[in-house]
């Protein structure tokens, strides 16, 4: 499977080097190429330094050839652009576009793009992990490995990190597949 | 006419200040905080600070009974995104995206932005008006400039295109040298029959340059 990735954050170098280490062809696009320091050094796939909504960018990292896109930047409007770029310019079979904001994510549910959201996957563990602890969130929130031995002296430093562990593994858990909302297939138009 | 502006630059701004003038009611989207300020504080009370892509901000807009949105921010994927929200959420009759990447004109036409306006490729258009594109592409000259070893590319406006060589009526004092088809060269001769995307490479004195110019790329 050819799979290119828009965006080399945290997410997206995650991402492409677990499907690397699946044996997936990655390409990994960024405008930075500092960011191509986040992939791990054993890293077998492509990088393309650019701009992943140019559509010469798309092709020459072989858009015209890929199974899958995602969109993966810390922009939601350059995610939708990217991904209906691929869609409708290059006819990539599937395009996921990570999309914060809910409401837009539904609105581009309704034109043929995967969308997955880190406001709904947070909020949602949470909720779990709130009423019924961290074992029922599938994974998503982790419990501690160790009991903090003072508690009394630092009960908010640890309450915080907790929080924050929980909040990075939810992160890191979005190339789940079953988290993906997918789109209605719908070709194009409004 | 209701028209709701996305982005407070200098080119949204301009539109709506003209916009006003010509009596149309007009709302500005802008997210920069303290240009939102500077516009109001010019315009009125017509200028939502907030991002121009969100539902809930179009809606504050009054984008519901808009009859005309126009994205003119700098940012392609903005525009669109906005055009986008404006169309699905609130049915807006006209969406018109300002476009700076000249690509992105068919993909947002495809996604049923109603009117896309892209000054690059506006200007691009006076500039390639102004200078013929195709010309004659002097390689050397020889004899102080007396004569001219100069290229023609053969395109499907060229006069020449589907004639053979010996047809040519080259003006005097001017000669083929060379043909380079696909990107080898070859011996001119007087049956080869022109085809789009030959180069034509041809020994010319400088009074003849003109008319082979015309003869060979056309007008």
């Amino acid at each position: 499977m050819r799979v290119i990735i828009v965006g080399c954050g945290r997410v997206g170098a995650r991402v492409a080097a677990e499907l690397d280490s699946r044996g997936e062809h990655v390409t990994v696009i960024d405008i930075n190429p500092r960011a191509f320091s986040r992939l791990p050094p054993g890293f077998g796939g492509e990088s393309v330094r650019g701009n992943g909504t140019d559509e010469d960018v798309m092709r020459s990292a072989g858009a015209e050839q890929a199974d899958i896109v995602m969109a993966l930047t810390e922009g939601d409007n350059r995610n939708a652009l990217a991904a209906q770029l691929a869609k409708h310019t290059f006819g990539a079979p599937r395009v996921i576009a990570k999309i914060n904001d809910p409401l837009r994510g539904e609105a581009y549910r309704a034109l043929g793009v995967e969308t997955i959201c880190r406001t709904i996957i947070l909020a949602d563990a949470l909720v779990v992990a709130a009423r019924e602890g961290a074992e029922a969130t599938n994974g998503f929130v982790e419990p501690p490995t160790a009991e903090p031995r003072h508690r009394a002296h630092a009960p908010n430093a640890a309450a915080n990190r907790q929080v924050r562990e929980a909040m990075d593994a939810a992160e890191d858990q979005t190339a789940e597949a079953t988290i993906v909302q997918p789109g209605d297939g719908q070709q194009g138009g409004l | 006419m209701y028209v709701v502006v996305v982005g407070g630059g200098n080119v949204g701004y301009y539109l709506t200040k003209e916009l006003l003038a010509a009596g149309h009611e007009v709302v500005v989207i802008e997210e920069d905080a303290a240009r939102a300020r500077q516009i109001a504080d010019e315009l009125g009370s017509i200028v939502v600070a907030n991002d121009g892509c969100e539902g809930r901000y179009q809606a504050e807009a009054g984008m519901g009974r808009a009859d005309v949105m126009a994205s003119v921010t700098g940012d392609d994927a903005v525009n669109l995104a906005a055009c986008q929200i404006a169309k699905m959420r609130f049915n807006v009759p006209r969406s018109i995206a300002r476009i700076n990447d000249p690509k992105n004109e068919k993909l947002f036409r495809q996604l049923a932005i109603d009117e896309t306006v892209s000054p690059t490729r506006s200007i691009l258009g006076v500039i390639e008006h102004e200078i013929p594109v195709h010309d004659l592409l002097h390689l050397a000259e020889l004899e102080g400039g007396d004569i001219q070893i100069v290229e023609a590319l053969i395109d499907a406006d060229s006069p020449v295109l589907g004639r053979e060589l010996r047809d040519l009526n080259l003006p005097e004092g001017s000669t083929i040298a060379v043909l380079i088809r696909d990107e080898r060269p070859q011996s001119p001769r007087s049956d080869t029959k022109l085809r789009v995307g030959d180069k034509v490479l041809a020994v010319t004195s400088a009074n003849g340059e003109a008319e082979l110019r015309s003869l060979l790329i056309g007008e």
